[in-house]
């Protein structure tokens, strides 16, 4: 689960991480009433939406007046965002977050994450800040320090004045630079994040260290421990039909292609996909149904993938392992009673009661197209794609 | 011979009397598989599928000679239960569970290491299938009938896809020494290296199949054990082709989150470590089938 900048901002001040002065604002006058709380000479408005690069994407606004901050906070409020982690479709900004300008003397960029190489907390950290840290790694990795923490201990005082004096900065920011790691430890760790991001993390020419943006996911896998964390989460940056498929214990990610999947496991899911690829196809989605195909489970699978309007056929790939493929057969032909299905269905059962399952599925009375193996399915919907036409 | 279980493995249910470890347990037990019983705090005493329960895993290997154990207990609790089976003495655990928090993973890696390595228990998954040694035993929920016997070890991070795997290899005639799922999260208790060295050091098993996806070091780091230590043929497919970037597929631990970990990136390093790499699922079984001289 990712988190706003503001909310990421909110973690790290309380975790004793420096912070510019700064506050979230839903409208213009909010906006204008909180520049003046802040006061200063120059403030920065910034677009609340869940993806990095947003200054390129002109999400981040410099301001030196009431009316530019008015016209900042107006013109990305409520705006679609497009920018290069979002994908075409954008993202939304419902709130702007202001904050004082920084007076910034260097750039540099602090992360933990959890690698699972070392299976350990890894904290990076480099002097080139302010860009993607891959772009960092490619063209600097000369720049990049790295101390792994144990976890049995947690991170060391030690460790992080290495990477203090790694990232040069001067003997009088050394305690602030231990202090702002030992939070960044604390926060990953008693809030079971996965990363904590901090780029750019500068110096300023008074001398201060401060966070200037910040990124930090969750592990869902954990959240059922972390209500707190759980309440950030802000259902309005996601695409609302993964919402809808989470909230049912479906996993679901919409892609741009036009060919509907409905498989059981994540791993032939891809693997199905893959093969759609292959036989001159494009994946609308990738949706994995789980173990119990249930009839209802497999009506709601069936209505979720046609909530694309751009699916112009669909696959149905499941391996019945302790499930039956009568009872998966069943549970489809039930799905289609309840489901207007509009498009060309193609159906690949295998596993346990294979035989069983075909033959209900060919005495249904309902228009499905039967397949024996991954390829002949593939084939068989990329044809019924093409024959449905655009 | 076969690697982690056999007919010879004692097994433990841990988290035996719930719904899901029931059902399991007796699907195993109908297998084949010598389990002996189980484990579910507070119950011990009592008997269940006509097996006795215990309420600690340090008790029941103390009474069944057990050595083996699969854990089915909810997420929440389950990396207090592989943690419990380290320190009975269980020298091989595989926990099925799905959804147990990384950094519960991450302190099971570390507990694990309390041991030498010749005394340190071997871990599997969780979040997989299980292993199955095809004839002789299922610690697992997979459906044992699609495995026949052979000579061939298969490693897989998923589930159906290394169902879909073991049936093409049974079309093609194609048996199979030992399946092990190693699971789909980002910290696992066994990397496909590891099993990797299992079935080199194996003399049954004369070929692996190796089934990753997309995130992650692991399949590059096998397929470098594989060119520097293996003459075993290895056959590999990486599922994920579709997958964009800094998506979670299903999987928690299916994410392209930096260089090489994507399926094309996987696909270029494994052909340079020697490995024969299948770009189709469908053509798993039949290239293995061409690697073996059996087509």
């Amino acid at each position: 689960m990712d988190i706003h900048e503001y909310q990421a901002k909110t973690l790290l001040a309380n975790a004793g991480v420096p912070v510019p002065n700064g506050g979230i604002a839903h409208s213009a006058d909010e906006a204008v009433y909180l520049q003046h709380e802040i006061a200063g000479e120059r403030w920065v408005v910034k677009a609340q939406i869940h993806s990095g690069a947003r200054g390129k994407a002109g999400g981040v606004k410099i301001c030196s007046s009431d009316q530019e901050v008015r016209a900042a906070a107006t013109e990305l409020l409520g705006k679609k965002l497009v920018t290069e982690q979002t994908g075409p479709q954008g993202k939304i900004c419902n709130a702007v977050y202001i904050e004082a300008a920084t007076d910034i003397e260097r750039e540099l960029y602090l992360a933990l994450v959890l690698d699972r190489e070392s299976e350990q907390v890894v904290v990076v950290a480099s002097t080139e800040g302010g860009m993607e840290i891959e772009e960092v790694a490619a063209k600097h990795p000369q720049s990049l320090s790295r101390v792994l923490v144990e976890p049995a201990i947690g991170l060391l005082d030690f460790q992080s004045r290495e990477l203090a004096f790694a990232l040069g900065l001067p003997a009088k920011q050394l305690a602030d630079a231990v202090r702002a790691l030992r939070g960044c430890y604390r926060l990953m760790r008693d809030n079971d994040a996965t990363m904590v991001e901090i780029n750019p993390l500068v110096t300023t020419r008074n001398g201060r260290l401060l966070a200037l943006d910040a990124k930090i996911s969750f592990d869902d896998n954990a959240l059922f421990r972390q209500s707190a964390i759980a309440e950030l989460r802000d259902r309005g940056q996601e695409d609302p039909r993964e919402t809808a498929a989470a909230d049912q214990g479906l996993s679901y990610v919409g892609l741009e292609g036009d060919i509907g999947c409905m498989i059981n496991g994540a791993g032939l899911a891809m693997a199905t996909m893959d093969m759609i690829k292959h036989a001159g196809g494009e994946p609308a989605n990738f949706l994995d149904i789980g173990g119990g195909a249930s009839p209802e489970r497999v009506a709601n699978a069936f209505r979720l993938v046609l909530s694309d309007s751009g699916v112009r056929a669909m696959l149905v790939n499941i391996y019945a392992g302790i499930n039956r493929c009568d009872w998966v057969a069943e549970g489809i032909v039930q799905a289609m009673e309840e489901v207007d299905i509009n498009v060309p269905l193609v159906v690949r059962l295998s596993g346990t009661n294979v035989e069983a399952g075909r033959k209900i599925l060919a005495e249904s009375g309902h228009d499905i197209i039967t397949a024996d193996t991954l390829a002949d399915a593939a084939d068989k919907v990329v044809a019924a794609r093409n024959s449905a036409g655009a | 011979m076969a690697i982690l279980i056999d007919e010879n493995s004692r097994v433990l249910v841990q988290g035996f009397t719930g719904r899901i470890g029931t059902f399991h347990a007796q699907e195993m037990m109908d297998y084949g598989t010598n389990v002996v019983g189980g484990v579910t705090p507070g119950k011990g005493g009592s008997e269940h599928l006509g097996l006795p329960v215990f309420n600690s895993v340090r008790e029941a290997v103390r009474e069944t000679g057990a050595d083996t154990s699969i854990v089915f207990v909810p997420a929440p609790y389950a990396a207090d239960s592989m943690c419990e089976a380290i320190d009975a003495g269980i020298r091989y655990c595989t926990a099925i569970t799905d959804g147990v928090p990384a950094q519960d993973m991450m302190r099971v890696k570390r507990y694990l290491k309390r041991y030498p390595e010749d005394e340190r228990m071997i871990l599997t998954g969780p979040n997989c299938a299980g292993t199955i040694s095809p004839g002789k035993a299922m610690l697992g929920i997979m459906p044992g009938h699609i495995y026949m016997p052979g000579k061939v070890g298969v490693v897989t991070r998923s589930g159906t896809l290394g169902y879909e795997a073991a049936s093409q290899l049974k079309e093609h005639g194609i048996g199979i020494s030992t399946s092990v799922g190693i699971g789909g999260d980002p910290i696992n208790g066994c990397s496909f290296r590891r099993v990797m060295e299992f079935f080199d050091n194996d003399p049954e098993t004369e070929a692996v199949m190796m089934i990753g996806e997309i995130g992650g070091p692991q399949e590059a780091q096998a397929g470098m054990y594989v060119r520097d230590h293996m003459t075993k043929p290895v056959v590999a497919f990486i599922a994920g082709l579709t997958a964009p970037k800094g998506r979670t597929m299903g999987h928690a631990g299916a994410i392209v989150s930096s260089v090489g970990e994507s399926a094309e990136e996987k696909a270029v390093i494994l052909r340079d470590c020697g490995l024969t790499v299948v770009d189709r699922p469908s053509d798993l079984g039949r290239v293995m089938a061409e690697v073996l001289g059996r087509a």
